[in-house]
């Protein structure tokens, strides 16, 4: 077995050593009816690199590919060029098999990064402060959901039709443990979301309303005036970003009176990969700081004085406060968070505003082509890098349609909402950098042929 | 003081040496280099990537940012340095032995980060339409196979992202099956030696936690089990091997007073590496177990994440399980569960836990790290890893105590106290006096049932004469630490910093960077202290 380096003669010496006969000898803790006389039955017995890799790379090749299709793709995880460097930097080592920089001294390599990381996360969203990073969005999302509650001590979470319905699925799940109350309601197909509306249901006993920008349709809500409306009934407004790059172009939450902002950090570093794993962001106010979940690195010195960062206020945190902790939360994302960090660090804020730029354009030219398509029509007053389409049928069937002719579509509304009749005309579709002129042609023309 | 290694450092190079030696001017010293912040770098106005422009159009209804984000950019070749040379503050598996206990630093085989990266695998969208996607399916379809058949159990659910997300799972999983049987159950309980994480989740999920007592033999008190047992106990937690690195024997007794009064097991499986191949959870009465992907099966901890917890579960658990998952059906298709179906195919549910599938980058490779072990490698994995724990207790119980050497061979982890050590001196001690020596610590302080703890899981991947290299050096370290050598009180010595102050940390936190350029290494009087 290459990477087991005991030979037979070690096992013997040691198990000498140990003062043991056989191996078995030291399992005798085990009940004799438990203990399995050999391997488990019904599995392969081990495997050459060489053969794992052909049967690992058979199933790979089963895969459409994004970089193998015009790809239109968005919905809370989105295709960018990763620069080259920054997975080769993630595979250092010294960064890959490192654990959770418990012993600080020979852990700032990754210490430094977490703060570093905190301080691009906080300057993107306009917080004061950001955490060393959680699972996902969507877990991120449920955690500031509580924290609002602890803050404000109030059981009741307002969610914006905008939201990301996996989003709104995982608050709703987790609601039903905590017995939080989830006021929750579906996106219209409706140019610009109903902020009014929302406003309306923000009341005394609402601890937080969740607002995703931009949201699920690609639509930008009004932050600054739904952030007036919860002050003014005490309830904190938390923003939700599923695509950070937008934050080139769009004003931040944070800047527009968002309290907790939280995010997926997928779309600068990490890659698709099917939907994990991916980097979950977390932003506030500093003076909520000891209510945050999650790991915080921070900067101190050291006892020759020098500068150094150390994981910090981990009182918050389980291993110390056990079921008073404020979330039961461990690990972060780390290295997706290196990832992050290394392509925010090359892009720079100019950088992402002209990545952002180009986004958006690449969108633009996407929408002026697909509304030509007979019987296609643009939904949105506003977006970014995504738009909802309207199309004449149920648009899972086009998607599909779409897929076999070697197309990825968009994202369907009736794959993200079964059983709406009211939103399956709806398509999502999503273009960024990587998108060219020849995809979207590619795109338009066999739309209108599944349409026709 | 004797070196265990013949090349590389010498005793001449001590402390009293680097006194005598000059400084340089950069605060380098050849490659022992120190790093400041890429925000001191002077990166305003530069960019590491060209971009392709298209033609802009103009902008509108936009609610647009006043000013780019206040983040300097990075040339390649300025990131390039600037990672690389962090990186190099960093103790890693790939340098040396890693013995965190509980931890299961293993090696993280190459060929995984390979396949992992196959743009079948990486380059992927979640919510492509499923008949696009049929190997990434089979991939999570085939670990499912693996996992429930490792383990002896009905089913598992993919979708949890870590050891702690895969605990709530298996938690909302019991808390949905006794809501199911119109119950109303609201305790849970677990051992005073469990790991942090096991009563945070109990509270996390909703539930009241109580605690039960060890034995003198660093087990599970059942009898004080028994007596907590009754109509308001939801089910236990239970961590198998424990976080005393010891089999708990009477686990299927355990499993059977629980569930004679009505609750459930929940196995946390941060150890499994000790008795995979040899030992199905299944076989002991578990209902519900998270497998730590980045431990047993080897995924990289990455400095802290991600992980991957997929939560293993019995027949009465399993019609709870959380969507999204994977099936197959009497033909061998499989089929991706979702809302969509989940009326008619499981209707059970309790509900969504995370926004995808779970972390399908983990999948491929724990999937890889699997078919490279087969059955066969998978029971010498844990043969190979207890054994090096054993040779671990066995060779320092003459100078360490070990709280629990006499009841027994131990499992994946060998565990000391403090006991015996010169007034003053503390497990942090000759940890940090480990650092000195190349190695990282072991699991400090933890469990909390032993004073001054210290946990050493060695792992299968160590080989006889890196264990040999390990145990002189901790054997040394706790001779000094029971002989009084105060040179251990300012241990490390020779890591890139010495111990950091944690106290200034926390008491006046700097989260974020706010200042101007400092000289490197050197600590800015206006960012540290001052707000």
């Amino acid at each position: 077995m290459r990477y087991l380096p005991l030979t037979a003669d070690d096992r013997t010496a040691m198990l000498a050593t140990i003062g043991a006969a056989s191996v078995d000898d030291l399992f005798t803790d085990v009940p004799p009816e438990a203990r399995l006389p050999g391997p488990v039955e019904g599995l392969p017995a081990h495997a050459s690199e060489l053969a794992v890799e052909r049967h690992m790379s058979r199933l790979a090749a089963q895969n459409l590919t994004a970089g193998n299709a015009p790809f239109f793709l968005g919905a809370g995880a989105y295709r960018h060029h990763i620069p080259a460097s920054v997975d080769h930097l993630i595979q250092r080592g010294e960064f890959l098999t490192a654990y959770t920089p418990y012993q600080p001294e020979i852990a700032q390599g990754t210490l430094q990064v977490l703060f570093e990381f905190q301080t691009q996360v906080a300057r993107l969203f306009g917080t004061d402060i950001a955490n060393a990073s959680m699972y996902d969005g969507s877990t991120a999302c449920w955690e500031a959901i509580l924290m609002a509650g602890r803050i404000t001590r109030r059981g009741k979470a307002v969610l914006s039709g905008g939201l990301h319905p996996h989003y709104a699925q995982v608050v709703r799940t987790m609601a039903k443990f905590t017995r939080d109350e989830i006021d929750a309601r579906q996106p219209r197909l409706e140019p610009a979301p109903d902020d009014a509306e929302l406003i309306e249901a923000i009341d005394a006993q609402t601890s937080c309303v969740v607002v995703q920008y931009p949201d699920i349709l690609g639509r930008i809500p009004d932050l600054a005036g739904i952030a007036e409306a919860a002050r003014a009934k005490g309830a904190l407004l938390i923003a939700v970003v599923t695509e950070p790059v937008a934050l080139g172009l769009i004003e931040a939450p944070g800047n527009l009176g968002a309290d907790i902002v939280v995010g997926e950090g997928q779309s600068l570093g990490v890659g698709l990969q099917f939907g994990g794993p991916y980097l979950g962001l977390f932003g506030c106010r500093e003076k909520f700081v000891r209510q945050m979940p999650g790991r915080l690195c921070g900067e101190t010195v050291d006892a020759e004085g020098k500068r150094g960062f150390v994981l910090t206020l981990s009182t918050r945190e389980q291993h110390i406060r056990r079921e008073k902790a404020t979330s039961n939360i461990c690990t972060n994302s780390g290295l997706c968070a290196l990832a992050f960090s290394i392509h925010m660090t090359l892009l720079g804020g100019e950088g992402l505003a002209k990545l952002a730029r180009i986004n958006h354009a690449r969108t633009q030219a996407l929408v002026a082509r697909l509304t030509q398509v007979p019987g296609v029509s643009l939904l949105n007053q506003t977006y970014f890098n995504e738009v909802t389409l309207l199309l004449p049928s149920d648009a899972r069937d086009a998607v599909r349609v779409l897929a076999e002719r070697g197309v990825l579509g968009g994202v369907s509304l009736g794959r993200l909402y079964p059983g709406a009749a009211e939103l399956a005309n709806g398509l999502l579709v999503t273009a960024t950098e990587t998108v060219t002129d020849e995809d979207i042609e590619t795109f338009a023309t066999e739309l209108a042929g599944v349409l026709a | 003081m004797t070196t265990t290694q013949t090349a590389g450092w010498r005793p001449s190079m001590g402390e009293a040496a680097t006194r005598d030696k000059p400084a340089t001017v950069s605060g380098d010293y050849a490659l022992m280099l120190e790093e400041c912040l890429s925000f001191e770098l002077g990166g305003h106005g530069k960019c590491g990537v060209d971009m392709d422009e298209p033609e802009l159009a103009p902008l509108a209804g936009l609610p647009l940012r006043q000013a780019a984000p206040d983040l300097p950019g990075l040339t390649e070749p300025e990131t390039v340095r600037h990672y690389t040379r962090l990186s190099r503050q960093n103790y890693a598996i790939d340098l040396g032995p890693f013995p965190l206990g509980s931890c299961t630093m293993k090696h993280n085989p190459r060929l995984n980060e390979k396949v992992a990266r196959l743009p079948g695998f990486a380059d992927v969208h979640p919510l492509q339409p499923q008949a696009s996607v049929p190997g990434a399916l089979e991939v999570i379809a085939q670990l499912a196979d693996w996992l429930v058949t490792l383990t002896g159990m009905s089913a598992v659910a993919m979708s949890p992202k870590a050891g702690a997300h895969g605990e709530l799972c298996g938690l909302l999983c019991i808390r949905a099956a006794i809501d199911a049987r119109g119950e109303t159950r609201d305790v849970v309980l677990v051992p005073e030696s469990a790991h942090g994480t096991n009563p945070a989740t109990a509270a996390f999920a909703g539930f009241k936690v109580e605690s039960i007592p060890a034995t003198a033999a660093g087990r599970v008190d059942l009898d004080a089990l028994k007596a907590k047992l009754g109509p308001n106990v939801a089910g236990v937690m239970i961590t198998n091997p424990n976080t005393c690195g010891l089999f708990e024997p009477d686990m299927k007794a355990i499993a059977d007073a629980v569930h004679a009064a009505g609750g459930y097991v929940y196995c946390d499986g941060a150890n499994f590496n000790a008795v995979v191949g040899k030992v199905r959870p299944g076989d002991l009465g578990v209902d519900a177990m998270h497998i730590n992907l980045h431990k047993t099966f080897s995924t990289p901890h990455g400095g802290g994440g991600p992980g991957a917890g997929p939560v293993v579960l019995s027949e009465a658990l399993a019609p709870f399980a959380p969507l999204p998952f994977v099936t197959r059906d009497a033909q061998g298709r499989i089929h991706l569960v979702e809302e969509e179906t989940a009326g008619e195919d499981h209707p059970n549910s309790f509900g969504r836990m995370v926004a995808f599938h779970g972390q399908m980058g983990m999948f491929t490779r724990a999937l890889t790290y699997i078919l490279s072990h087969g059955a066969d490698g998978l029971r010498q994995v844990a043969e190979d890893a207890v054994l090096n724990a054993n040779y671990v207790l066995r060779s320092l119980e003459n100078v360490l105590h070990a709280p629990f050497g006499d009841s027994g061979p131990c499992m994946h982890e060998a565990l000391f106290s403090d006991r015996g050590f010169a007034e003053g001196f503390s497990t942090l001690d000759v940890a940090k006096g480990l650092i000195d020596e190349g190695f990282h610590p072991m699991t400090v302080y933890f469990p909390l049932v032993v004073h001054g703890a210290m946990l050493v899981e060695p792992t299968e991947t160590e080989s006889k004469a890196g264990l040999d290299r390990f145990i002189a050096s901790l054997r040394s370290l706790a001779e000094r630490a029971k002989a009084g050598d105060v040179s251990l009180h300012s241990a490390p010595h020779y890591a890139p910093r010495r111990r950091l102050d944690e106290t200034l940390a926390a008491r006046k936190p700097v989260l974020v960077w706010k200042g101007e350029p400092a000289p490197s290494g050197q600590p800015s009087p206006s960012e540290i202290g001052d707000r």
